[in-house]
C-alpha cells in the first residue's frame, strides 16, 4: 500500500491558469504603455525639428502668418511664472490644510466638512475654475487679464491634489514617532515641524510635483484668465501673458505648416519642462533622504 | 536628580471605557519598580499616565492624583510638555527618528527644546551614548542614520535619547520585548546602572526579567474582560516572587493563572 504524501506536483490546470493570467497581465501592461509611448514618440518626432535656440529665445512678435521662425520664449516665461505663482498659493494652503486634517481635526465636524469639499474640488472641471476667476477676479473686481489671474485659476486646481497627497503621506508617519517626540518633552507644533513633516517630506514633494505636472498642461483656465499674446510679458501681474498650453492651442489652430510645427515643438517643450521639474524634485528628495548617508 | 512618585486613587479612561481604577502607590527614587500582569490589565496605560502621555490619545482622560515629590502632575496650571521633559519614556518598539542620524537622534530632545552650542551637544551626546552602553559601537558613525542600527542598538539609542534630556524619572514600556536575549541582557545591565541616578519604572511580560532587575514589583490584574484593571499588590520583588500576600499573584507567578 502506498502512503499518500501531502506534497504533489503542480497540476496542469493550475499551470495553465498561471500562464493565462500572466499573459493577460502583460497584455494589459502593453495596452497601457502603447498610447503613452506613441504620444511621446509623435511629439518628439514632430517637435524636435524646431527645438532650436531661436525657438527658446524668441517670441512670436512680428512673425507674419506665413513666416517660418518665431519661438515660444514668451510662452515658456509665462508658464514658469504662472505655475510658480500657483504653487506659491496652493502648496502652503494645501499643506496646512493637510496638517490640520491629520494632526488637529481628529475626525470632527470641521475636518469632515473640509474633507468633503476637497473631494468636491478634485472633481471640478478645469474650465470651471477659469470661469470662476474670470467672473470674480476680472469681471467683478475689475482686475486685468494677467498671469496672476491664471495662477489663481491653476491654484484652485492644485489645492485639492496637494491636500490629498500630503494627507496620505502624513497619515503614513507612524504614531510611535510622534509619541517618541512628545515623550522627549517636545511640544506638538515642533513635533509636526521637526519630526512629522521631515519624515513625510519625500512623499509630499512627489505629490506637489504631480500637482504641478497636472496644472502645467492646463489650457482652458488660462484661455479665460491670461488671454493670449504674441509678445514677451515678464510681468505676471499686468497685461495678457502666454502659456505653453495656450501657445500649442493657438499655433495648432493656424492654417500653416510652420505654425503647426511650432505647436509640436511647444508641446515637446512643455513635456521637457515637466520632466526637468520632476528631475529637480527627485534630486531634492535624494539629497534629503537618509539613504544617501548610509 | 531622581525623585519619588506618589499616585493616589488614579482612574484612566479611553472615551467612556474605564481602563484602570483606583490605583495608589509610591514609587521610590533610585530604584527599579516593575509592573507585571496579564495583557490588557492596564500596566502600560498606568505607565503612560505617569508622564501625561495617556492623554495624547484622542478621548483619553485621567482622574486622580499623581505627585512628583511635592508637585501635582495633573494640576490645573501644569504644562504636560514640561512633565514629559522631566519624566522620560522608552517604548516597546525601538522608534528612532528615521530622518535623523545617530547623533541627531540623541540630540533631538535638546535641539527641539532650545538652543545648545555644538560643543555642549557633543558632550551630552557622548555622555548619553556612554550611559546607554552604545558609545563604543557607534562612535565612528555618528552621522549615519539611526534606523541603520540593529534592533537592540536602536533600543539603546532610544534610551540614550531619553536620558539626554536629563529626566528625573525613566519609564520603560516593555523595552526588551522586541529584542533577542543578548540585547535584552545589555539593556538589563544598563537598567541596573541607570538606577544609580534615575527613578526607573519598567513594564514587562517577562517575570524572570522583573525578578532580575527590579527592587519592587507591582502586580496588576483585571477581574474580567471589559472590567477596569486594578493594582492587586505591590511589595519588595523578593517577597512578591517568594511569598506573595495575594492568591492571584501567586497563581500568576507560578503560571497557574488563567
Amino acid at each position: 500500500m502506498t502512503v499518500q504524501t501531502g506534497i504533489q506536483p503542480i497540476s496542469s490546470a493550475r499551470r495553465a491558469k498561471d500562464r493565462l493570467v500572466q499573459v493577460l497581465v502583460y497584455l494589459a501592461f502593453a495596452l497601457a504603455v502603447i498610447p503613452l509611448l506613441s504620444v511621446l514618440w509623435l511629439v518628439v518626432k514632430n517637435g524636435i525639428g524646431r527645438l532650436d535656440m531661436e525657438f527658446l529665445t524668441h517670441s512670436m512678435r512680428n512673425i507674419g502668418a506665413r513666416d517660418a521662425g518665431g519661438g515660444a520664449y514668451h510662452a515658456i516665461i509665462g508658464t514658469l511664472e504662472q505655475v510658480l505663482l500657483a504653487s506659491l498659493i496652493a502648496v502652503p494652503i494645501g499643506l496646512l490644510t493637510a496638517v490640520y486634517l491629520v494632526e488637529y481635526g481628529e475626525g470632527g465636524r470641521l475636518s469632515r466638512t473640509i474633507s468633503f469639499f476637497v473631494d468636491v474640488m478634485t472633481g471640478v472641471p478645469s474650465v470651471v475654475s477659469g470661469l470662476f476667476v474670470l467672473a470674480f477676479w476680472i469681471l467683478v473686481l475689475g482686475m486685468p487679464f494677467s498671469g496672476f489671474a491664471g495662477a489663481l485659476a491653476l491654484s484652485i486646481l492644485m489645492m485639492p491634489v496637494v491636500v490629498r497627497s500630503a494627507e496620505e503621506m502624513l497619515r503614513l508617519v507612524p504614531r510611535e514617532l510622534r509619541e517618541a517626540s512628545y515623550a522627549l518633552g517636545v511640544p506638538k507644533w515642533r513635533t509636526i515641524v521637526k519630526v512629522v513633516l521631515p519624515t513625510a517630506f519625500t512623499g509630499i514633494v512627489t505629490g506637489v510635483m504631480l500637482a504641478v505636472a497636472r496644472v502645467a498642461g492646463e489650457t482652458a483656465p488660462l484661455l479665460l484668465t491670461v488671454f493670449v499674446t504674441d509678445s514677451i510679458n515678464n510681468d505676471p501681474f499686468n497685461g495678457p501673458q502666454m502659456g505653453l498650453p495656450l501657445y500649442v492651442f493657438d499655433q495648432a489652430g493656424r492654417p500653416t505648416d510652420t505654425a503647426v510645427d511650432r505647436a509640436w515643438t511647444g508641446a515637446l517643450t512643455l513635456i521637457l519642462i515637466v520632466m526637468l521639474l520632476n528631475l529637480v524634485a527627485r534630486l531634492i528628495t535624494w539629497w534629503r533622504s537618509p539613504a544617501r548617508r548610509r | 536628580m531622581a525623585k519619588q512618585i506618589e499616585v493616589a486613587g488614579l482612574d484612566a479612561y479611553y472615551g467612556t471605557h474605564k481602563a484602570i481604577e483606583g490605583i495608589s502607590m509610591t514609587i521610590e527614587p533610585r530604584s527599579v519598580t516593575a509592573f507585571i500582569g496579564p495583557s490588557g490589565c492596564g500596566k502600560s496605560t498606568f505607565l503612560r499616565t505617569l508622564n501625561r502621555m495617556h492623554e495624547v490619545i484622542p478621548g483619553a482622560r485621567v482622574e486622580g492624583k499623581v505627585r512628583l515629590e511635592d508637585q501635582d502632575l495633573y494640576g490645573a496650571d501644569v504644562d504636560p510638555v514640561s512633565v514629559r521633559r522631566t519624566i522620560g519614556m522608552v517604548f516597546q518598539r525601538p522608534n528612532p527618528f528615521p530622518t535623523m542620524s545617530i547623533f541627531d537622534n540623541v540630540a533631538a530632545g535638546l535641539r527641539l527644546n532650545g538652543r545648545h552650542s555644538r560643543s555642549q551637544l557633543d558632550g551630552i551626546v557622548e555622555e548619553s551614548l556612554k550611559g546607554a552602553n552604545l558609545w563604543n559601537e557607534v562612535k565612528d558613525r555618528l552621522n549615519k542614520p539611526g534606523a541603520g542600527l540593529s534592533g537592540g542598538q536602536q533600543q539603546r539609542l532610544c534610551i540614550a535619547r531619553a536620558i539626554a534630556v536629563r529626566p528625573q524619572v525613566l519609564l520603560m514600556d516593555e523595552p526588551c520585548s522586541a529584542l533577542d536575549p543578548i540585547s535584552t541582557l545589555a539593556i538589563e545591565d544598563l537598567i541596573s546602572q541607570l538606577k544609580q541616578d534615575y527613578t526607573i519604572v519598567i513594564v514587562t511580560h517577562n517575570m524572570q526579567q522583573a525578578a532580575r532587575v527590579s527592587d519592587k514589583t507591582a502586580f496588576f490584574n483585571l477581574a474580567a474582560q471589559g472590567q477596569p484593571g486594578k493594582l492587586v499588590e505591590m511589595d519588595e520583588t523578593s517577597k512578591i516572587f517568594t511569598n506573595p500576600a495575594e492568591k492571584a499573584t501567586e497563581d500568576y507567578i507560578t503560571g497557574r493563572f488563567g
